[in-house]
């Protein structure tokens, strides 16, 4: 077996229906568990751009890649390591308000932890922390000695430091077709 | 659907008019060139029926028994034609059985459209009456698949549908559209789809690669071609020929490439795989160049990648990407259409002849013909071989027809022993093995080319999983030629349980009805041959037949087929006993 790393994979789809069955398809029949899993917009007017978060050894994240980007809809796909990238989470935790006042401690969680407040009323707060896996761990960790009503994460997005020349790559179908 | 990713260059070929989605879906086919499809009618597809029936002078739909059996004889069609085969049915159960066909070309890059019926939109995810999730269903085996519920997306998707599925590696294509979508009028307006943003469908070729594949090829001592259906699908069987001959290579085929170089030619030296030729697989394992063509590294041409061809550096001639070093880890990858690379390779080849190489491969045909072919070919034995069978059709045929193999031992019989002078000329389910291929597939194929000789040849097992389509050929009159290779066993499987499950016939034996009887029961000429001494008559009457013939021959029991791989072993382990 090879040895697995956590790649970032980014796909530039045209915006379908019944894309995600497809890519997700890929994973599925080879028994890869996604990590995480963002659909948006992109950069580009009418283009999608899936961030899928694997962990998979070097030759096969070649195959999954050449898997994605055999879909019809698929316009590329790329992989990226962690150093490749610049990457975020995002998470919500719903705690209950009268700790805030009572409890100075938490303020300072708070306040150490760059998180922010969203919303406060007498029955709970919401605060919101964006950063990569270990600060929010760490922020789940300081908090979990308060108690922590609900709490959810987002999957991953990222950047890459190196440029993805997708709309040059239109440009160039467009002219080749006008 | 997203206008912008088509992008139109072709001449209008109809002037804008008022019509209703199910009257636009048979003008598109009619645009695509389409004049036969297969299909089965119910509640969701209803509306294009109504205008198939008022279209019949243009286009000949044709009424299968089941609609997996149109499936298979869209395939057939397009098999032996290269142009698209189309199916159509309803929804629900209608549209899942069709997923078998689709499988199946999904695996063989068999370019097909599928059209379904569904129910009206406003009832999508209702679990209405035949309401299936046909897209998601169809989605792992489908090169595309799409839904259409407004009538004015129909021009554009199915134009995109024929273009995707016809392309590049060749695919299946479902389109599935909603009732009321057949029934709303719009204007109808059709245009041919020349591409598509997102698709790539043929790599640009570097030429450093072709560069970098002759030096190789020149320098060879002992090189190796192995070419697939991709030789076949790109038409580059010439070309093929001509770097063959240059180079003086001796050359293999997997099961989907065979035909594409006549059987005889002297560099042609057999099948690779599970139970292809011996030589071609043993000396895999000795080869120093070897250079695939349009195929896929397959575990049954493979064996245990382990121990295949790690002497060799690999060239691969690949149309889709995603192919290159998937099986096998290659020294050059050249991208590209297989005619325009070979093309652009033949000047860069030196002429060269191995002789002693090629001895080889002569040797070991030898004692593959002492051990395994002289007993097939000519038995003394007293059961009917399948081998002998096939020997007598190519003798018959002189070597002209268009064999239609199913699947088990009757098909590696078949393409062991065809002779093949026609490029596509062997139609057979060679990816996913779908017993139940070969009845249907030769109707398709016989109506896409009425001028041949179209045989198929089949298991009594095989028979059995669409032997409804004896109607099809009963109610058409299409003039196929059957061969049921009967032993009253599901033969491969019952080898397997000889050789590794210490004969324990666990339901693979067979009690078979009178096929003859049924045969005639659909007014099918239909003979039965016991005898040796009888076949060459039966073969001559079949063969002579202008109409639908069926013949039966009761083949020996319990006979193998070798040479075989076992699962797991190395190309060179082959056993030939």
């Amino acid at each position: 077996m090879e040895e697995k790393q956590l790649y970032t994979v980014s796909i530039y789809t045209e915006n379908n229906i019944g894309l995600l069955n497809r890519i997700s398809a890929i994973f599925q029949r080879r028994h890869i568990n996604i990590e995480s899993i963002n659909t948006s917009v992109s950069e580009i007017d009418g283009v999608s751009r899936f961030t899928i978060v694997i962990s998979v050894g070097k030759e096969q994240i070649k195959k999954i890649i050449g898997q994605i980007e055999k879909q019809v809809e698929v316009i590329r796909a790329y992989y990226h390591t962690d150093e490749e990238t610049i990457y975020q989470e995002s998470c919500l935790f719903k705690v209950k308000s009268d700790l805030l006042f009572e409890d100075g401690h938490i303020q300072s969680i708070i306040k150490e932890s760059n998180a922010r407040i969203i919303t406060v009323n007498k029955e709970f707060f919401v605060l919101e922390k964006s950063g990569v896996r270990n600060e929010i761990e760490l922020l789940y960790k300081e908090l979990s000695a308060f108690e922590i009503l609900q709490f959810t994460r987002s999957g991953r997005i990222a950047v890459t430091k190196e440029r993805m020349e997708i709309s040059k790559m239109l440009e160039a179908f467009n002219t080749n077709y006008v | 659907m997203n206008t912008e990713t088509l992008k139109r260059t072709e001449k209008k070929i109809d002037s804008k008019m008022r019509i209703t989605g199910s009257e636009a879906i048979v003008r598109c086919l009619i645009a695509e060139g389409v004049n036969t499809l297969y299909g089965y009618p119910g509640g969701a597809i209803m509306p294009v029926y109504d205008e198939l029936y008022k279209f019949q002078d243009k286009i000949n739909h044709v009424l299968t028994r089941h609609e997996q059996g149109a499936t298979h004889a869209a395939q057939g069609y397009a098999r032996i034609s290269g142009k698209v085969g189309v199916a159509i049915a309803t929804s629900g159960p209608g549209a899942t059985n069709l997923i078998t066909g689709i499988a199946d070309a999904q695996i063989d890059s068999t370019p097909m459209v599928c059209i379904t019926g569904q129910v009206g939109s406003h009832l999508l995810g209702t679990d209405a009456f035949q309401e299936t999730d046909i897209i998601g269903i169809s989605t792992p085996v489908t090169k595309w698949n799409h839904q259409i519920t407004k009538a004015s997306q129909i021009p554009e998707v199915l134009a995109k549908a024929f273009y995707i599925a016809r392309t590049g590696r060749p695919g299946p294509v479902l389109i599935d559209i909603t009732k009321d979508a057949q029934f709303e009028a719009f204007d109808f307006l059709y245009e041919k789809c020349d591409g598509i943003r997102s698709y790539v469908p043929v790599p640009n070729t570097d030429p450093e690669t072709l560069k970098n594949a002759a030096q190789l090829i020149n320098s060879a001592k002992k090189p190796l071609i192995i070419w697939g259906q991709g030789v076949i699908l790109s038409e580059a069987e010439n070309i093929l020929r001509a770097v063959i001959e240059k180079a003086g290579i001796p050359s293999a085929w997997t099961i989907m490439g065979a035909s594409a170089i006549p059987t005889s030619h002297p560099l042609n030296i057999g099948m690779v795989g599970m139970h292809g030729n011996y030589a071609p697989n043993v000396l895999t394992n000795e080869c120093d160049v070897l250079i695939a063509i349009g195929m896929r590294f397959d575990d049954r041409v493979t064996g245990n990648l382990e121990t295949y061809a790690k002497q060799a550096k690999v060239i691969h001639f690949e149309i889709d990407p995603a192919e290159v070093d998937k099986n096998v880890k290659t020294e050059v990858a050249v991208l590209g259409d297989a005619k325009k690379t070979l093309q652009a390779l033949l000047p860069l080849l030196n002429k060269k002849v191995h002789v002693n190489w090629l001895q080889k491969f002569k040797d070991l045909y030898k004692v593959e013909y002492e051990k395994v072919i002289n007993d097939d070919l000519y038995p003394v034995k007293e059961g009917i071989t399948m081998a002998e069978v096939i020997k007598e059709i190519n003798k018959q045929s002189r070597g002209q027809a268009a064999i239609v193999s199913d699947v088990g031992q009757h098909q590696m019989i078949a393409c062991r022993y065809a002779e093949f002078n026609v490029t596509k000329s062997n139609i057979t389910s060679g990816g996913l093995g779908t017993m139940g291929f070969a009845l249907p597939a030769a109707i398709g194929a016989k109506m896409a080319a009425p001028e041949r000789d179209v045989v198929a040849i089949i298991g009594d097992g095989g028979y059995q999983m669409t032997i409804q389509e004896l109607g099809t050929i009963f109610q058409t009159k299409v003039p196929v030629k059957i061969v049921v290779l009967n032993n009253d066993f599901l033969g491969m499987v019952r080898q397997w349980q000889q050789l590794f499950f210490d004969k324990r016939y666990a339901s693979t034996e067979i009690q078979n009805p009178d096929f003859v009887a049924i045969a005639k029961g659909y007014s099918i000429n239909a003979k039965k041959v016991t005898k040796r001494e009888e076949i060459a008559s039966a073969v001559k009457e079949m063969m002579a037949s202008k109409a639908a013939y069926f013949l039966e021959v009761s083949v020996e029991k319990e006979a193998n087929v070798f040479p075989m791989i076992p699962t797991g072993a190395s190309v060179s382990d082959i056993r030939l006993s």
